[in-house]
Formats: C-alpha cells, sequence, structure tokens
C-alpha cells in the first residue's frame, strides 16, 4: 500500500529485552521486558501519543524507533523500509528524517557550545550547510522557535529552562525532518513556560507538516497534544484510540484509572476515583496473563491465566483486555491498532 | 489522642501566623531576597496550599518558618512566627529542636534521599519517638509498626526490619509520612510530597494524607506547583510570585475567579481534562532573576494589564472578597501621582 495511505511509521511486535547480569562473571540472572510486542502505526502529520507510568517502556519504545536501541525482536517499518536492516550507511541518512527532543533541557545541550554551533551541528554533520548558508539557517531556525539571532553567540547556561527547550527544538527541526520524537518535552518545565512550549510544538506542527510520537505520562498534556493515544503497561500497550473516543469513553480499567488519578484543577469537581492498590510490578518478573490483574480492580480467573490480546472494540479503538467485549463488526480500520498488530496479538 | 484536647481548646486563634517573613541569602550577586515580606495564617486542622513556580520561594517560605535555613548564606527575618501561641523567631536552636519533627513535622519531595539508606525503616521511625517522647525501645518498635499499619503498609511487622531500597518510591514517601507522623504533629509541612511519583501512586498517597488529616486533625501546609493537587487537597490557597504573596483565599472562589492576573495567567495556561483548546493561554516572558527584580509590582513586565502605577509603586495587599485577598493595582480606586487616571480606570474595567 504505498502512497500518501501509507502510515509514516509501522511497528510490528517490537520487543526489546534487556539481559539482566549478576556477579563476578556476568552471569545473566534474568531479563528485563521492556518492551514486549508492541505494534502501532504513526500516520503522517499526526501527533500519536505514547502514555503511561514510569517503566511501562514508552522510552525504550522511542529509542527502538529511532534505532538508538537494537531490538530483540519485531520491526519498524519507516516509509515502508524496515529500519532495522538497513546498512549503517543508508541508516545514517535516515536519521535526517526522524529526530529526537529530550527531556532535560540542562543535559541534553552541550554546555562547551554556542547556541548557534548547537543548532547547526546536524546540518553540519549531514553536510547539508557551511560558511554563509548554515549561519543563515541557524539563524531562521532560532527565528522560528521563538529566539533572536544574536542569541546564535551565547551558551546554553544564560538560558532558562524553556529556552534551552526551543534552542533543543530548533537543534531537532536544523534536518527538516519528517519524524519527531519528543521524549517529555515539558515534564521539566514551569506550568507557564510548559504552555509556550506545548503552543510553539504546535504551530511548527502546522507549519512543516510534521509528524509527532510524543511521549508524555501527563495525560491532561497528552489530551491536549494528540491525535491518538496508545495507554502503556509494563511493555505492553494495553489501549489505543483517538483522542475523543479515548477520553470519552476509555475501556481499559488501567486507562480509567489513570485518569480517575489525576487530580483536576477546579475544585468544584468531585469525582469517582478509582484507586489502584499497590505499585506497579517489576518488568523483570511481570504477572502471568493480563499483566494489569494483581492491580485491577475488576480482574477475573481468566486473567491470570490468559494474556488477553489486543482487539477492536469500537471505531479505531483498540483495548487488550478479556472483560472489554469485542466490537461486533470486527474491522480493523488502519487506525487504533494496526491490522499487523490485531493479528500479532492474537496469533 | 491527647493533643486533640489542646487543639479545641484555642481553637479561635489560628495555629500558625506569620508576619513580616523574609529570608535573604549572600550571593555572588549581592543579597538576594528569596522571600520578601511574606505574612499568611494558617487554621487549625486545616489544609492551606502554598503554590508558585519553581524559584518563588515557595519551599523557602516553609524551611524559614522551621529555621532550617542555614546561615551563612541564609537569613531569616521575621517579625513574629507565632506557632500555638510561642514566638519561633524568638526561639533558640534547642527550643526549636523541641518542635521540629513534635509539633511540626516535614514531608520533602524525594522519598529517595529523606530516608538514610543505611538503617532499618523501624530504626529511623523510632529515632523521632525516643527522641521526643519518654518511651522504652520496645514500646517505640510497637509504635513504628502501628504507625506503618496506619500509613497502608502491608505486612508492618516485617516492614520495620526492611531497608529502604526494599521499598518502592510510593512505599519509601508512606514511611517518610510515618515518621512525620509519629509525634502527632499540630502542623505538617508538606513539600511536593507527590511530585516524585507517578500519578497512581500520587492518588494514593493524597488519599492517605486526607484520611490521616482527618483522623488526627493536624494541619497541612502543602507545597506544591500542581494547581490539581490544590484544588482536591486545599481549604485556602497562597499564589507566590518572585518571593511574594501576589494572592490569598479560599479555593472555590480563588479557581472560579482568581484576582491576581498571574494567578489567571496560571490557570489558563495548564492543559485541562475537563475542556479542550485549541491552544494555551502561556504566560509572556520568565520569572525574574532574584537579583534583578523588576521595580514596582514584581509581575508587571508579564502582565498584560500593566498600567503605569505597577512599574512605579509595589502593589499593596487588599481585600477583594469575602477572606480573599490579592497584590494588584486593579483592586483600587487608589490613584497615586504618577498613574494617568484615565489609564487606570480603564484597566480596572477590564478586568
Amino acid at each position: 500500500m504505498p502512497g500518501a495511505h501509507e502510515p509514516l511509521v509501522r511497528v510490528e511486535g517490537l520487543v526489546k529485552h534487556f539481559p539482566l547480569r549478576r556477579g563476578l562473571w556476568s552471569r545473566q540472572a534474568g531479563v528485563v521486558k521492556a518492551v514486549d510486542d508492541v505494534s502501532f502505526d504513526i500516520r503522517r502529520g499526526e501527533t500519536l501519543c505514547l502514555v503511561g507510568e514510569s517503566g511501562c517502556g514508552k522510552s525504550t519504545t522511542a529509542r527502538l524507533i529511532l534505532r538508538l536501541l537494537e531490538p530483540t525482536a519485531g520491526k519498524v517499518f519507516f516509509e515502508g523500509k524496515n529500519i532495522f536492516e538497513l546498512p549503517a550507511r543508508e541508516m545514517r541518512s535516515l536519521r535526517k528524517e526522524m529526530q529526537l527532543i529530550f527531556q532535560d533541557p540542562y543535559a541534553s545541550l552541550n554546555a562547551r557550545m554556542t547556541v548557534g554551533e548547537i543548532i547547526g551541528e546536524p546540518l553540519v554533520v549531514h553536510k547539508l550547510a557551511k560558511g554563509a548558508a548554515l549561519e543563515r539557517r541557524v539563524k531562521e531556525l532560532l527565528e522560528a522557535v521563538g529566539l533572536a539571532s544574536y542569541h546564535a553567540k551565547r551558551y546554553p547556561h544564560e538560558f532558562s529552562g524553556g529556552q534551552r527547550q526551543r534552542i533543543g527544538i530548533a537543534r531537532a527541526l536544523a534536518v527538516n525532518p519528517k519524524l519527531v520524537v519528543c521524549d517529555e518535552p515539558v515534564s521539566a518545565l514551569d506550568v507557564s513556560v510548559q504552555a509556550q512550549v506545548l503552543n510553539l510544538l504546535k504551530d511548527l506542527q502546522d507549519e512543516l507538516q510534521l509528524t509527532y510520537l510524543f511521549i508524555a505520562h501527563d495525560l491532561s498534556v497528552v489530551k491536549h497534544m494528540g491525535d491518538r493515544i496508545a495507554v502503556m503497561y509494563l511493555g505492553k500497550i494495553v489501549e489505543v484510540a483517538d483522542k475523543a473516543s479515548l477520553y470519552q469513553n476509555p475501556q481499559h480499567p488501567y486507562t480509567r484509572a489513570l485518569m480517575s488519578a489525576i487530580p483536576i484543577a477546579d475544585p468544584t469537581v468531585k469525582r469517582e476515583r478509582i484507586l489502584l492498590e499497590g505499585d506497579v510490578p517489576s518488568a523483570i518478573n511481570p504477572p502471568r496473563g493480563c499483566r494489569f490483574h494483581t492491580r485491577c480492580p475488576i480482574a477475573q480467573e481468566i486473567c491470570a491465566i490468559e494474556e488477553p490480546p489486543l482487539r477492536m472494540v469500537g471505531e479505531g479503538h483498540a483495548c487488550a483486555c478479556h472483560l472489554v467485549p469485542a466490537a461486533a463488526s470486527a474491522s480493523h480500520p488502519a487506525g487504533a491498532g494496526t491490522k499487523a498488530g490485531v493479528e500479532a496479538a492474537e496469533g | 489522642m491527647a493533643k486533640r484536647a489542646g487543639r479545641e481548646q484555642n481553637s479561635q486563634t489560628p495555629l500558625l501566623s506569620v508576619r513580616g517573613l523574609r529570608t535573604t541569602f549572600v550571593t555572588d550577586d549581592g543579597i538576594v531576597p528569596a522571600v520578601d515580606g511574606v505574612s499568611f495564617t494558617i487554621d487549625r486542622g486545616t489544609t492551606v496550599g502554598l503554590v508558585g513556580e519553581s524559584g518563588c520561594g515557595k519551599s523557602v517560605t516553609s524551611l524559614s518558618i522551621m529555621k532550617l535555613i542555614p546561615w551563612p548564606p541564609g537569613k531569616v527575618e521575621a517579625e513574629e512566627i507565632l506557632f500555638d501561641g510561642k514566638d519561633l523567631s524568638r526561639m533558640s536552636e534547642r527550643e526549636m529542636r523541641r518542635i521540629r519533627g513534635n509539633e511540626i513535622a516535614m514531608v520533602f519531595q524525594e522519598p529517595m534521599t529523606s530516608l538514610n539508606p543505611v538503617f532499618k525503616i523501624g530504626d529511623q521511625i523510632m529515632e523521632a519517638i525516643i527522641l521526643h517522647q519518654k518511651v522504652s525501645k520496645r514500646e517505640a518498635r510497637e509504635r513504628a509498626i502501628e504507625l506503618l499499619r496506619m500509613v497502608g503498609i502491608p505486612s508492618p511487622d516485617k516492614r520495620v526490619d526492611e531497608y529502604p531500597h526494599h521499598l518502592s518510591g510510593g512505599m519509601r514517601q508512606r514511611v517518610v509520612i510515618a515518621i512525620a507522623l509519629s509525634c502527632n504533629p499540630k502542623l505538617l509541612i508538606a513539600d511536593e510530597p507527590t511530585t516524585a511519583l507517578d500519578v497512581t501512586i500520587q492518588a494514593q498517597i493524597l488519599d492517605l494524607l486526607r484520611r490521616l488529616q482527618e483522623e488526627l486533625g493536624m494541619a497541612i501546609l502543602l507545597i506544591t506547583h500542581d494547581l490539581g493537587v490544590v484544588a482536591e487537597m486545599c481549604q485556602r490557597v497562597i499564589v507566590m510570585y518572585a518571593g511574594k504573596i501576589v494572592e490569598e483565599g479560599p479555593v472555590v472562589p480563588l479557581f472560579q475567579e482568581p484576582a491576581h492576573p498571574y494567578t489567571r495567567g496560571l490557570l489558563a495556561s495548564i492543559p485541562k481534562m475537563n475542556e479542550d483548546r485549541p491552544r494555551l493561554t502561556a504566560i509572556p516572558g520568565v520569572v525574574p532573576h532574584p537579583a534583578r527584580m523588576p521595580r514596582g509590582c514584581r509581575f508587571h513586565p508579564r502582565c498584560q494589564f500593566a498600567k503605569p502605577i505597577c512599574e512605579q509603586l509595589e502593589p499593596p495587599r487588599l481585600p477583594v472578597g469575602e477572606g480573599r485577598f490579592a497584590a494588584c493595582w486593579m483592586h483600587t480606586d487608589f490613584e497615586p501621582l504618577e498613574a494617568v487616571p484615565g489609564e487606570v480606570s480603564s484597566s480596572a474595567g477590564r478586568s
């Protein structure tokens, strides 16, 4: 299926297990199942959000999609090409198409480089510009993210957190990428500055037709940014849907609990809160069956035995729960969990 | 509990009354005020939220009350810090030690760093009990187990002999809360108690704090940057900006009709779960550097309602409704000579 209908990124059965080594001879003592059979699509021009609590595998998934990590199993297709099969040279040129914005604006900028050098570096590395053209492009990028061209001569420590995040965004956009992975881009920022950066990301997406993979733990930020949302728990996607469907009609008990746990900044709103018992289990030895069953308020016997497949439960809405009935017309719109993803999960 | 009777005896006066608190630090940029003339009260058994962005002075305020600001470089001055009839600002270090952890307890943001990794959690709880109460080691241990049970730690008689690294972040924060509550404090200062935790764990801890407050009747000063947490937990809110209180009042009217442009800006800039907006309303600019505070109202360079007087004179604390105050020139008809009269009334009209 070539052309505009083809998703920009297709993730199929992605698995990443990290070996856990112990003792003098680094004997392998087990594996951390960070990402365990994850499948989804990222469509052109959309913002797909990956949301979940710490350790659910959202950042590992992002790093696999950028091939900063090699997977244990699975495929990632970028514009139809499986990136894990590409030779190093082709991969390097493909990196122009996919860029990353980091969480920590303090750690992600080299303190010894000027802002101009930081933003210009990707252009130099990929041999896209030099000399006056490079300077011009850096200036253009600085202005695009709401900074001034004279800032190019300054060093990162002269900037506030929000301004540094703008520098990180300018660097990511320097090579005109198609996909930008935003890994918790605002969680280190104060709320008033967070709003500035979120607005900027939205404006840039409209202007440059960017596709975002947006990773966050804050469901209200996700609701503001996302077109579609995938909820992860312990290395698995438990629910995928478009925004309206997910927020109006969450199906998975974990999604429901997560949503009810967010404090709403309105003291007149009184809600029924679903309090989850206990902590997220360890990814070294995740529970059998449904990984959420140890904390699930409605778990049944089957949940501890059999792993629920990700299946369609509504228009563009997929959910991995035994207790949520599948949609009558089991169509697979190329939306929620992809066709491939659903089949992989069922197989 | 014994403390309860005392609480009801003098329920008329506030538990804590801070007046004219000013905390300065000696830095390379000169003497920098982190908290500059802050006054507020906390009533017995209530939860008061102290909100603001990083660097606004909310944590320094709480540490100043506890006299935990090291000199040098920090210096705390106050007209008075009345706690339960005693003026903390005049107390010696020795007297303060009897207050800290006993009558006023604190819970910090990082449950990883507020526990000592080389001591069993039981010993860390017992330390506070033995220090402040005349009990034997055996009794203290039993009290520690009881406290662990109270804060919802499963099988507390086994957990009491474990080390902090055996516990998850949420469980560690429960232990920290257990230590804080070990001496039945009248005031609990919780400084970003859930910021390092995941949302589902945050919900558990907030629920626990609310339940414990009902049971023990203590007052809570909840320091946070999260307006959602404030809306859910607090009866009163104090909003700080650049070392000053800009607004104060009961939670419902303050959230519904914020009186200070900064409060209004903060509320508008957060994405909300119960509404859809294509764009967030950001507050332009950044928080001023403490050594280079603007003249007049400290918020005026970022304020869309700023008028000439705001650049000249610092706004006083003005009443803006039942138990509400805001430090903003919008709420007065007072027109000093510097201000152009027409501008004042037109700006006030816009609000």
